[in-house]
């Protein structure tokens, strides 16, 4: 337990000693998102699930933090730390494998918390956006959702082998789900095609799990169930490939 | 006394690369035992077999009566590694780094003492990509040792230190061997492992070339010794009768003595007898370098066979 404590302390430190991942983790959906609430105004429409877009966006923007980290962070951080022989020096120190899986877990988890409160007080503050209907569901689609991005980063970490690959192929994955997942143009008002990938996109019931719990609707059950099964395998997956680490 | 390190006809190939092949060799505990080895040779594949970094194709090996693969974390706590090619991240301290691995471990060192010991010191603030290649060098073998371990393994420790680092480094792992601690200590130069090793492998093409005190592989060459001197006396016929002479050469005023064992001794001995006392009488022996040229330049060997 120390060691995890201390692991997850020194990871920290070490992110925030890097201010381009700092501001990327953090900034980009910000930025995004009083851009967008800012674009589509302050009326409720139709296609925003019936909200104003700012209510909208929000839980949106939320599901961008956690796709950033798991998607582009995490892979290219562990992709470095492999590429340059750190996580050799660690496997070759008696610190288990679980404390420095555990601290990853923990470091992503602070990231995301803290780049969704700057989001949301952002939000709050310039343009008056709603508080979440349903604050205990928030926090259980919250949490899925980041664990689910988490394991897949820790797929992605693994599976490729240096830092520029899990750059390149983390935004070809961040790109279309940021893009097609709801937290771009609405669900509503794609088309077959666009609405199809959509579909597919694992990031597409985060943003719809988090705009339910955050505007009280629906109740996520089929986008938790679909979340927890991309976990499961992502999981099954790192687990098969990172014997060969 | 103990063996803490058995290694058994171990083999290991990567694709059709055999980098291993048959080695087997026993450490006993408070030995300093060298691994040397041109590049490519397969002294860090067998180090990290040992390791339990690497896992052999074939053989067996224990490591404090501890398999290092099924028993990689009991093994870990009570060994250190100083490994090529490792790195740290680039915005970590030093003291973060050693506090960080000490932690891993119930009852480390001190690793203030280790920071003052390897000239860390003023440098506990210093970010690892900021440090120089011997201060890495230096950081890396601080955390080998920073769980207090009994068997440490160190490759290529010395890479990257200047010639008084090197020196200080050989002390302190003197010093490490005589609080009873056994050390692997991988390397390429010569004059690092005649100096510090009690025994000394030779590995060639995946196996072990030769296996010895650096003085017992100095002698299993049979190399001559030369003594050089230069005098102005002509009549110097005597030299030939002195014991374990074999050959007198000489150039002008010069002379070189070729001879085996005792040659100096005996050679300076009777110059004084007879009133000869060269000022700049010197001695060329064979060394560990000799040896380890004789046994692995594969062109020299290739020449003399062809």
């Amino acid at each position: 337990m120390r060691t995890l404590a201390k692991l997850t302390w020194v990871e920290i430190k070490l992110f925030s000693r890097e201010p381009i991942t700092v501001i990327f983790s953090l900034a980009f959906p910000l930025v995004m998102l009083l851009v967008l609430a800012g674009v589509f105004g302050n009326e409720a429409e139709e296609e925003f699930r019936d909200a104003i877009p700012v209510d909208y966006y929000v839980p949106g923007y939320l599901a961008v933090v956690i796709a950033s980290i798991g998607l582009i962070g995490l892979p290219v951080h562990l992709a470095a730390y492999r590429e340059r022989g750190i996580l050799r020096r660690f496997s070759a120190s008696s610190v288990s494998p679980w404390s420095l899986f555990g601290a990853q877990v923990a470091v992503s988890f602070a990231l995301a918390a803290v780049g969704s409160v700057l989001l949301v007080v952002a939000a709050l503050l310039i343009y008056d956006a709603q508080l979440p209907e349903s604050p205990a569901r928030l926090v259980l689609a919250f949490v899925v959702s980041t664990l689910t991005f988490v394991v897949l980063g820790f797929l992605l970490g693994t599976v490729l082998a240096n830092a520029r690959a899990a750059q390149a192929v983390g935004l070809l994955l961040f790109l279309p789900m940021w893009l097609l997942s709801g937290a771009g143009p609405p669900r509503e008002v794609m088309g077959g095609a666009m609405r199809g990938i959509s579909d597919a996109l694992p990031l597409t019931y985060v943003v719809t799990a988090l705009q339910d719990a955050w505007l009280g609707l629906g109740s996520s059950t089929t986008e938790l169930l679909v979340l927890t099964g991309v976990l499961l395998v992502a999981a099954a997956l790192s687990l098969r490939f990172s014997r060969s680490l | 006394m103990n063996t803490v390190i058995e290694a058994e006809h171990l083999r290991k190939s990567y694709g059709s690369t055999v980098a291993v092949d048959d080695i087997s060799f026993e450490v006993a505990e408070g030995e300093i035992f060298g691994v040397i080895g041109r590049n490519g040779a397969g002294k860090t594949t067998t180090v990290e077999c040992v390791q339990g970094l690497r896992r052999p194709d074939a053989g067996r090996i224990r490591v404090l009566g501890l398999e290092p693969q099924s028993e990689a974390r009991e093994l870990r706590r009570r060994m250190g590694c100083q490994l090529q090619e490792a790195a740290l991240p680039d915005r970590i301290k030093v003291w973060e780094a050693l506090d960080l691995f000490a932690s891993f471990v119930p009852g480390a060192s001190d690793w203030r003492a280790l920071m003052e010991q390897w000239g860390l010191a003023d440098k506990r603030n210093a970010h690892f990509a900021s440090l120089s290649g011997g201060q890495r060098q230096r950081l890396f073998v601080a955390l080998a040792l920073v769980n207090d371990p009994e068997v440490v393994f160190l490759d290529e420790m010395t890479a990257g230190l200047d010639p008084a680092g090197r020196r200080v480094a050989w002390g302190l792992i003197r010093a490490v061997r005589e609080r009873g601690k056994t050390v692997v200590l991988v390397t390429h130069y010569m004059d690092e492992a005649e100096h510090l090793c009690d025994r000394v492998a030779i590995i060639d093409r995946g196996r072990i070339a030769a296996l010895d005190t650096p003085q017992g592989l100095i002698n299993s060459l049979g190399g001559r010794i030369h003594v050089t001197f230069s005098t102005d006396h002509t009549d110097l016929a005597w030299l030939e009768q002195v014991q374990h002479v074999q050959r007198v050469l000489r150039w002008g005023h010069r002379i070189e003595v070729e001879g085996t064992g005792p040659v100096l001794a005996l050679v300076a001995a009777e110059l004084v007898n007879r009133g000869i006392v060269p000022p700049d009488l010197r001695v060329e022996q064979p060394t560990l370098e000799d040896v380890f040229l004789a046994l692995t330049d594969h062109e020299l060997l290739d020449e003399a066979e062809g």
